[in-house]
């Protein structure tokens, strides 16, 4: 189906359902109930949830296949938003052309950066990398101020009159896709239970999905092939007369690409940008969603983000009231004690679970999540077929 | 040539940290071939090494002096620090005013005992494993530790002056016979500079005149032939990266007074630390040293005025721009030494 | 005719001479074998070869182009293959990956942006990674993760990736080094087997005097950088030159 195995497709479609019913699936506690901050379908969290999965989609293509570790590719999602967001200042407040637009910036900056960054590899890598990301930082945030609007960032102002956007004077423009505002939400409520369907998220799904799907073409293509075959042993790859170089390079600018995209679409959904995108902690950030998930595997990147986003925004939501609330149950003294101890870890101290959980990961589970569930669900197969496969133990396990 | 001498003068301070955060990176990296994301973080907990010592100083008790009297007319409250008490007034009062240098004897065992316990504790286990790895859990490390010190400290710089002594500037046109004040330098910036050279200077001569030296320069040569020699690297290894942290967590002592110590000062250096190393060559120490400290005054000289007018935010980029171009012209960096990360 | 000509080559390495006015030969569809003590140039002669030095003085003529300056895939798809004194395979793939992979090389050259087919149903690849799989004996072995393999299986099976390739001129460097004595009796199986089956030029570099006196049909013995002797196996076994140089030392 689709060009895709059984398996792949199998995985395409529990992905699509799950993106279709995310304001559903998202929010499992009723309003009135104090689980209810547990809850995630609400349309800014779920975009996100999407937006960064296309950027660990895009990132996975490059480290999961190659190798390459970058520590820069923030760079190309911030590029890409200020790409999009001049379209919808000038040229129109309809998403598609900022979109497109952001994706096209992303690739030419990816094809400059990775050019001369894919002489080196290893860690010479990751370091230039890091410095070309820097550098447009600093770039952004000091000379280039007139592009890039420095420390406040571009919005959509009132003053902005787009080619082929009726804006009439004096509002200020929304974004929009053939006049349906990104913005519009239906509401239903089912009982206590709040649903939000929004216009932006499902947007930002559908693209997400098509990601997704050309994803897992590129992994199951010859290309894809090859790309771990630079992963794998350079020294053969070049003995079987083949450049490794314009491999790496196509899967840099494809995965600069993606970034580029995710860049565009956080603009299309809240009209706005600054510069702290491309800081360094948001590269690292994505490299840690793609180890979370599972760098190489198909849906590792897209777990590891949406773990990530949940965490930021609801663990740090969490504040002392909250949790002394659930802890009240027990004995006075013993409620306290036990808040002080979890308190560092939530609320403005989420980056510290986050921490943790990200060195977890690297020392006990390099495969990250997804090396985790099959882990687990061998401990059940082997129970139920323990001696009837022995021997197929050395045979590899495809990615999933 | 006063505008020259002033901006050789301001990037020596900040050459002086660069050079110091990445020597200890070159000595973790070139014997223990590790890159540590964490390092940065060192630095940054040297810093709080001062905070905590200071405020240990000026721990005090709260007494009621009945001689003096506020607006109200009720006794005045006053803090009374405890090291009044144990060294009298004016002793105590020197030991508060002098708290960053004394932190040093502070600092030193208990970033020895960091960078141990860091590396027995972690690194160890990542000797074999893929360059990649070393980094992310480096900088898994690094998050930890910067959030565990933004808990207990907060978010905000916190101010730790330098004794009252260093106070003012120096006034070097006036020395070198150009007119008074127009090279001007502050004595605190001195002193950070010429502890930065004993410590480099103190570096160089341990792994060059001892026999642990020797045989941790000849493990960082060709590590394997060392091992075979029956000598037990590890042990000294393990010596070693405490001994780096230690040197990172002097430079973050000393460096309070030019910055307030923040949580995040770690992760801002070591990003142009690991530049630093990078440009002076992976695995040399000399190479360290000596990019740090032409890439601070370069960064101070792209900061001038008549540069930022003829290419205005070079000063945000001069490093990342001239590690580019250093590593592409020359890939094994100023120093570097052949067999070295060469992939 | 000679398919692969070396002529007056030199190399200095700082004060030594690494190669010293080195000529050989290779003649078509032979199998030629280099041997020498350590320290002789055989590694360097082999790295002048496939492209990886270039040398002070001197041609390297593969089927007459001149092979200095290339790139070492771009030597390759001039028709040298070469075969590494440890197995240089893809380890993170399985074993019919590994396969499948110099054909594509052939088939798409240095650089194709096949990124939206299915690797597996690519017309024609499976069948001939297959084929050779076959050839190898190694059928079964299809879909093992190939770095968990012996030896003496990942020798065959680069082997196998170098003859996938089809190329002229394959290059062997101690292609027996570090085997159990029973993988390396397969292994000269299967370099006579290739040898009678395919129209291929061999090279080969060796250490071990009973893998060179059961394949080579020439031998050419390097000492100090510079060729002694090249004959034929029998006369080489009796050359008082080569005894003094080489032979003496070991027999």
């Amino acid at each position: 189906m689709l060009g895709l195995g059984k398996k792949d497709f199998t995985l395409l479609l529990i992905v699509a359902v799950m993106t279709l019913l995310a304001p559903l699936l998202l929010n499992p506690f009723p309003e009135s109930s104090g689980l209810a901050q547990f809850n995630a379908g609400y349309p800014d969290l779920m975009q996100r949830f999407v937006i960064f999965g296309i950027f660990a989609i895009g990132f996975n293509i490059l480290f999961g296949l190659t190798g390459y570790l970058s520590f820069g590719h923030a760079a190309f999602l911030g590029v890409g938003s200020y790409g999009a967001m001049w379209m919808m200042k000038l040229v129109s407040l309809n998403v598609i052309p900022a979109i497109i637009m952001a994706i096209i910036v992303a690739g030419i900056f990816s094809l400059a950066v990775g050019y001369i960054s894919l002489r080196r590899s290893g860690i010479y890598f990751s370091i230039l990398t890091l410095a070309f990301a820097q550098m447009s930082y600093a770039l952004a945030y000091s000379v280039l101020t007139p592009l890039t609007g420095g420390e406040t960032g571009l919005q959509i102002k009132s003053s902005d009159t787009p080619l082929f956007s009726n804006v009439a004077d004096g509002d200020i423009g929304r974004a929009n896709l053939f006049g349906m505002d990104m913005r519009a939400s239906h509401e239903v409520a089912m009982g206590d239970w709040l649903f939000t369907f929004n216009a932006g998220y499902y947007i930002a799904g559908v693209v997400m999905l098509i990601a997704f799907y050309l994803s897992i073409r590129i992994f199951r293509s010859p290309f894809g092939t090859m790309l771990r075959a630079v992963k794998s042993n350079q020294t053969r790859m070049y003995y079987t007369g083949l450049n490794a170089r314009p491999y790496t390079l196509a899967a840099f600018v494809i995965s600069g690409m993606y970034a580029g995209l995710a860049g565009g679409l956080l603009v299309a959904m809240d009209t706005q940008v600054g510069p702290e995108r491309m800081f360094w902690t948001a590269s690292g950030e994505v490299v840690l969603m793609t180890i979370l998930g599972g760098a190489g595997t198909l849906i590792g990147p897209v777990l590891g983000s949406g773990a990530i986003k949940y965490m930021e925004n609801i663990l740090s939501k969490i504040n002392k009231d909250i949790l002394h609330e659930w802890f009240a149950f027990l004995p006075a003294g013993l409620d306290d004690f036990i808040v002080a101890i979890v308190y560092p870890f939530v609320g403005k101290g989420w980056h510290l679970t986050l921490g943790l959980i990200f060195m977890g990961v690297v020392i006990f589970l390099p495969g990250g999540l997804v090396q985790g569930g099959q882990k687990i669900g061998g401990l059940f197969r082997r129970k139920k077929a323990s001696d009837n496969d022995s021997d197929k133990s050395t045979q590899s396990t495809p990615a999933e | 040539m006063e505008a020259i001498i002033l901006q050789i003068l301001n990037g020596l301070d900040k050459g002086s940290a660069y050079a110091l955060i990445a020597l200890g990176l070159t000595l973790i990296f070139g014997t223990l071939g590790v890159v540590n994301f964490a390092h940065g973080a060192l630095f940054m907990i040297g810093a709080f090494c001062a905070v905590t010592l200071s405020r240990i100083l000026t721990a005090s008790y709260t007494v009621i002096d009945e001689s003096q009297t506020d607006f109200l007319g009720n006794p005045l409250k006053v803090d009374m620090p405890y090291v009044h008490d144990w060294f009298g007034q004016a002793t105590g009062d020197a030991i508060i005013d002098w708290a960053v240098p004394l932190s040093i004897l502070f600092a030193i065992p208990v970033m020895m005992l960091i960078g141990v316990i860091m590396e027995r504790g972690l690194i160890k286990h990542f000797y074999n494993r893929p360059h990649a790895d070393q980094i992310l859990v480096t900088f898994g490390l690094a998050i930890v530790l910067q959030e565990v010190i933004k808990y207990y400290y907060g978010a905000n710089p916190i101010p730790t002056p330098a004794p009252e002594a260093f106070d003012g500037s120096f006034d070097f046109g006036a020395m070198l016979g150009f007119d008074p004040n127009m090279i001007i330098y502050p004595y605190w910036r001195i002193i950070y500079f010429v502890f930065a050279a004993i410590i480099i200077g103190g570096v160089f001569a341990f792994l060059q005149f001892t026999t642990f030296g020797m045989v941790v320069r000849a493990g960082m040569a060709d590590r394997d032939t060392v091992k075979l020699l029956g000598i037990n690297i590890d042990r000294r290894f393990t010596i070693m990266f405490g001994l780096a942290a230690a040197v990172a967590g002097l430079a973050g002592v000393m460096y309070t007074p030019i910055n307030s110590p923040n949580y995040h000062m770690g992760m801002d250096f070591l990003v142009l630390s690991f530049v630093v190393v990078v440009v002076g060559g992976m695995g040399s120490l000399p190479g360290a040293v000596l990019a740090g400290f032409l890439l601070g005054i370069l960064e101070s000289f792209a900061s001038m005025g008549a540069v930022l007018e003829i290419l205005p935010g070079l000063n945000q980029i001069i490093i990342y721009l001239v590690a580019i171009i250093i590593l592409l012209t020359r890939p094994r960096g100023l120093m570097g030494r052949k067999g070295v990360m060469e992939d | 005719m000679a398919i692969l000509e070396v002529k007056n080559v030199n190399k200095r390495f700082g004060g030594l001479q690494a190669l010293g006015d080195v000529n050989l030969s290779v003649e078509e569809n032979s199998v030629h074998a280099i041997i020498g003590p350590n320290g002789a140039g055989k590694s360097t002669l082999l790295n002048v070869l496939i492209g990886k030095l270039i040398p002070d003085t001197g041609s390297v003529m593969f089927d007459g182009q001149s092979v200095l300056g290339r790139k070492s895939y771009q030597i390759n798809q001039m028709g040298i293959s070469r075969v590494f004194q440890t197995p240089e395979i893809f380890g993170d793939l399985t074993v019919l990956e590994n396969m499948m992979i110099p054909i594509f090389a052939r088939r798409d050259g240095a650089f194709r942006m096949h990124a939206l087919q299915n690797t597996f149903s690519e017309k024609g690849v499976v069948e001939q990674a297959m084929g050779m799989l076959e050839d190898l004996n190694m059928a079964d072995k299809r879909d093992f993760h190939s770095a968990s393999m012996s030896r003496g299986d990942k020798r065959r099976l680069e082997i196998g990736m170098c003859l996938a390739q089809e190329p002229r001129l394959l290059l062997l460097d101690e292609p027996t080094a570090g085997m159990a004595r029973a993988d390396t009796n397969n292994t000269i199986d299967l370099l006579k087997q290739i040898k009678e089956e395919r129209n291929i030029t061999i090279a080969i570099i060796e250490h071990d005097m009973h893998v060179v006196f059961s394949l080579a049909e020439r031998i050419t013995v390097l000492a100090q950088g510079t060729p002694l002797v090249e004959d034929t196996p029998d006369k080489i076994k009796g050359h008082p030159k080569v005894r003094e140089a080489y032979l003496g030392e070991s027999a």
